[in-house]
């Protein structure tokens, strides 16, 4: 049963960093616009370096 | 251990300011300001419109920057100095329809805010309740003693924080409801909240058995969502409407010392010089200084027929200058002049509004009491045979948590997010939160005919005219931008005659020369007939001869079959209108509805609606116009085009987006369908809590139970509701 004093502290460690990165994502408005992210991807105007 | 987890879990959640006031702060930042254009793109559906659109704002001169967004179909330019007018024609270049936004209409931002708090708020939950539940499976599963207190402490220590972070909306709106008096939806609510989670602490303290934080977070994950989809639906709803406003960026042509400059129609004063051109709609109220035109009041009066504008008549905003340019003289200035008239209209409306009850709140009203009773019943109860205090709040506590409106209060969200994002692919927008509910008890439908049911635009009717009488007056409508003229050139086939020496003589019609012999088409007194039957016609004048040409309104497509569906489905329709009795008459003909009436005014239509009200009927009134206003407001349910007036927008419930009618009889459909749904919901969790109430009220509830009924019911009802789509 020791094993839980790092299996516990691992499992919310783990969950925290999913709650973190949701709101990192939320804060940095990146549900503004799902629908043109999911098609931006397709366009290969910026393949070759990023929008300056 | 426990101090890590706590400190890690107060940082993200015990601060709800810190974690809003920043994004406040950005967002007002980040958003559109003054020098942004933003343009509607309604159709843009690809990757390739992406890049397509923004390469081509970005090669037009003095743009920074263009950003389109798929999702709301809007491109927020950044361009210091260019209008909207230089970006326009790019896009149009490439083939892409845009129309300017007036981005003082769009309050999105704050809208959006309040999204992301409680997207937050419903991530925090989430997360809590994931994290929980791994350990509750461990007790559940049998682990006892100090690993179980060890458990339970874990839990407390990640649930108190997220309740008191994630719970707020509800303590602030049950705060609210007490306050002012009531027991809302939100007071068991807040009331299961607090008395589990301190019940739970009381437990874990005293190594018991039982602690419900699993339920306590669970519950606030399944209602914040439920929270959400109502806030979504009727943000999205109230964005495209906001868009339909934004779409006429109100401007105005000030004249002043013989210059035109263009403002905004707010800064107009009464005494300012205005020019309105042909196929302008006049700004503000105002009388006529100089031109001569015709005016179309249909949207104010629902007559169809033009009428002549002189200098001295005294013209109203909203009404459509046809021919001729006119200067105005403002009388009642910008948003008074409209306003003023709309004031009582609306707070009519609102007021009949208020005093419909929804199925939920209905449904709470009875639910709360009943809740805190049976709770307060099981505590006496077991308090009465145990003489232990312990014992019986735990079993009220579990009484409490497992008839919590969890399911009820995603009963109703749930189902009118699937409904409204139906009828909004099909077309209509809903605006009002109770307007389903108001539309399925509908039995009796009303139209405005002018731009409800027509579209507004004449079509020849009948012309007694020969070969050349068909080519002369396609050559004098070619001359002209009147409704009528447009009419003839689309309605009468042939070629156009030679003419020489055409010129439109603004609010009377065109004349010109042909063969040598003079010809005219235009009203009846300035061509020379003495015919002055009523209806919508025009004459035209060859030499001598005088012809007579008839028009009828276009039918909007899908009127006769949205008519049809209706009467169908067993509801009443009849037509109030305005104009007068010869074009109703014929419209009513074609659409087959028997009961009709023709030069009505606003106040008979808003008296008759009310009559109807008073006989017991609930009416749909479908209006577009300002005579429509009061009818709209004071109808059980209004449905306005999207081409009618602001005013009737404002007024009505929903908004129909597209050309075509079909949708309002879809709208009745799905609003039958969606009370159904919402019936068969609130039967869903009655029959759960029937089911798990006598568990609680035996003292049998384990946490496992309450967890089990909750989210079985929860899911259930947003399975039906998705039934719906």
């Amino acid at each position: 049963m020791e094993v839980l004093v790092y299996l516990i502290p691992v499992s919310l460690g783990l969950g925290g960093l999913g709650l973190a990165a949701f709101v990192w994502a939320l804060r940095n408005r990146q549900y503004e616009d799902p629908k043109g992210d999911a098609q931006r991807i397709l366009s290969d105007e910026w393949d070759d370096h990023p929008k300056p | 251990m426990t101090d890590v987890s706590t400190d890690f879990e107060s940082r993200l959640s015990a601060c709800p300011a810190c974690d809003v006031a920043p994004l406040a702060g950005r967002l007002a930042r980040t958003g559109p300001v003054r020098g942004d254009v933003i343009l509607s793109l309604p159709t843009a559906h690809c990757a390739a419109c992406i890049t397509d659109v923004e390469r081509a704002l970005s090669a037009v001169p003095g743009v920074r920057a263009a950003r389109v967004n798929l999702s709301l179909r809007r491109v927020v330019v950044d361009a210091e100095g260019v209008t909207a007018d230089d970006l326009i024609p790019a896009l149009d270049r490439i083939g892409y329809e845009a129309h300017e936004l007036d981005p003082g209409a769009l309050t999105a931002t704050e809208a959006d805010r309040r999204g992301r708090d409680l997207l937050m708020r419903i991530g925090v939950a989430g997360f809590a309740s994931m994290n929980i539940m791994i350990l509750s499976v461990a007790v559940w599963s049998g682990a006892d003693a100090a690993t179980r207190d060890l458990f339970h402490m874990i839990s407390g220590a990640i649930a108190l924080p997220t309740v008191a972070f994630s719970g707020q909306p509800f303590f602030a709106s049950a705060w609210r409801a007490l306050r002012a008096g009531r027991l809302g939806m939100d007071v068991p609510i807040s009331l299961a909240l607090i008395l589990a989670s301190a019940i739970s602490v009381f437990e874990t303290w005293n190594s018991g058995p039982h602690a419900y934080f699993d339920g306590v977070v669970m519950l606030c994950f399944f209602l914040l969502v439920g929270r959400y989809l109502d806030y979504r639906t009727r943000a999205v709803a109230r964005s495209a409407a906001e868009e339909l406003t934004a779409l006429e960026v109100p401007r105005a042509i000030l004249l002043r010392e013989g210059a035109e400059e263009a403002v905004p129609v707010a800064d107009l004063r009464p005494g300012d010089l205005i020019l309105v051109r042909p196929g302008g709609r006049v700004p503000a109220d105002g009388v006529v200084t100089a031109g001569a035109s015709e005016i179309d009041r249909s949207l104010l009066t629902g007559e169809s027929v033009p009428i002549a504008a002189r200098p001295g008549d005294a013209l109203s905003s909203g009404e459509v200058n046809l021919t001729g340019p006119l200067t105005l003289q403002v009388t009642a200035a910008g948003r008074d002049s409209s306003l003023s008239r709309l004031t009582a209209l609306v707070a009519a409306a609102e007021s009949a509004r208020g005093r419909y009850t929804s199925i939920a709140d209905r449904a709470s009203r009875s639910y709360a009491p009943a809740v805190h009773l049976l709770a307060l019943a099981s505590f006496i109860g077991w308090f009465w045979m145990t003489r232990d205090v312990r014992v019986a709040v735990n079993v009220a506590a579990a009484v409490l948590i497992i008839t919590c409106p969890c399911a009820l209060g995603l009963a109703v969200p749930a189902v009118i997010t699937a409904a409204s994002g139906r009828l909004f692919r099909e077309g209509l927008l809903i605006k009002d939160g109770t307007a389903l509910e108001r539309l399925a008890e509908v039995d009796t439908v009303v139209f405005d005919k002018t731009g409800t049911l027509t579209m507004g635009t004449p079509q020849v009717a009948a012309a007694d005219l020969d070969a050349e009488g068909r080519a002369v007056a396609l050559a004098l409508a070619g001359g002209s931008a009147h409704p009528l003229s447009r009419a003839i050139v689309a309605g009468i086939a042939g070629l156009a005659a030679e003419v020489e020496d055409l010129r439109e003589v603004p609010g009377y019609g065109v004349e010109a020369r042909w063969q040598g012999r003079p010809v005219r088409l235009g009203r009846a007194d300035w061509v020379g007939a003495d015919d002055e039957a009523p209806g919508a016609a025009t004459w035209l004048r060859i030499g001598a001869r005088v012809h007579r040409i008839d028009f009828t309104d276009s039918l909007r497509p899908g009127a006769d079959k949205a008519v049809a569906r209706l009467r169908h489905a067993g509801l009443r329709v009849m037509i109030l209108s305005g104009d007068g009795a010869g074009a109703v008459r014929d419209i009513a003909a074609r659409l087959g509805v028997e009961e009709w009436r023709a030069t009505v005014t606003p106040q008979d239509k808003a008296a008759t609606v009310a009559e109807l009200s008073a006989q017991g009927r609930h009416v749909l009134m479908v209006g577009d116009g300002l005579n429509d206003t009061a009818a709209l407001a004071s109808a059980h349910a209004s449905i306005s085009p999207a081409s009618a007036l602001d005013a009737a927008r404002v007024a009505s419930d929903m908004v129909l987006v597209g050309k075509d009618l079909g949708p309002v009889a879809d709208a009745v459909g799905v609003a039958r369908a969606s009370i159904r749904r919402i019936r068969e919901n609130f039967a869903l969790s009655i029959l759960y809590n029937v089911v798990a109430v006598p568990f609680a009220l035996a003292g049998l509830a384990t946490p496992l139970i309450a967890a089990l009924a909750m989210s079985l019911s929860s899911v259930s009802v947003t399975l039906n509701a998705l039934r719906l789509r």
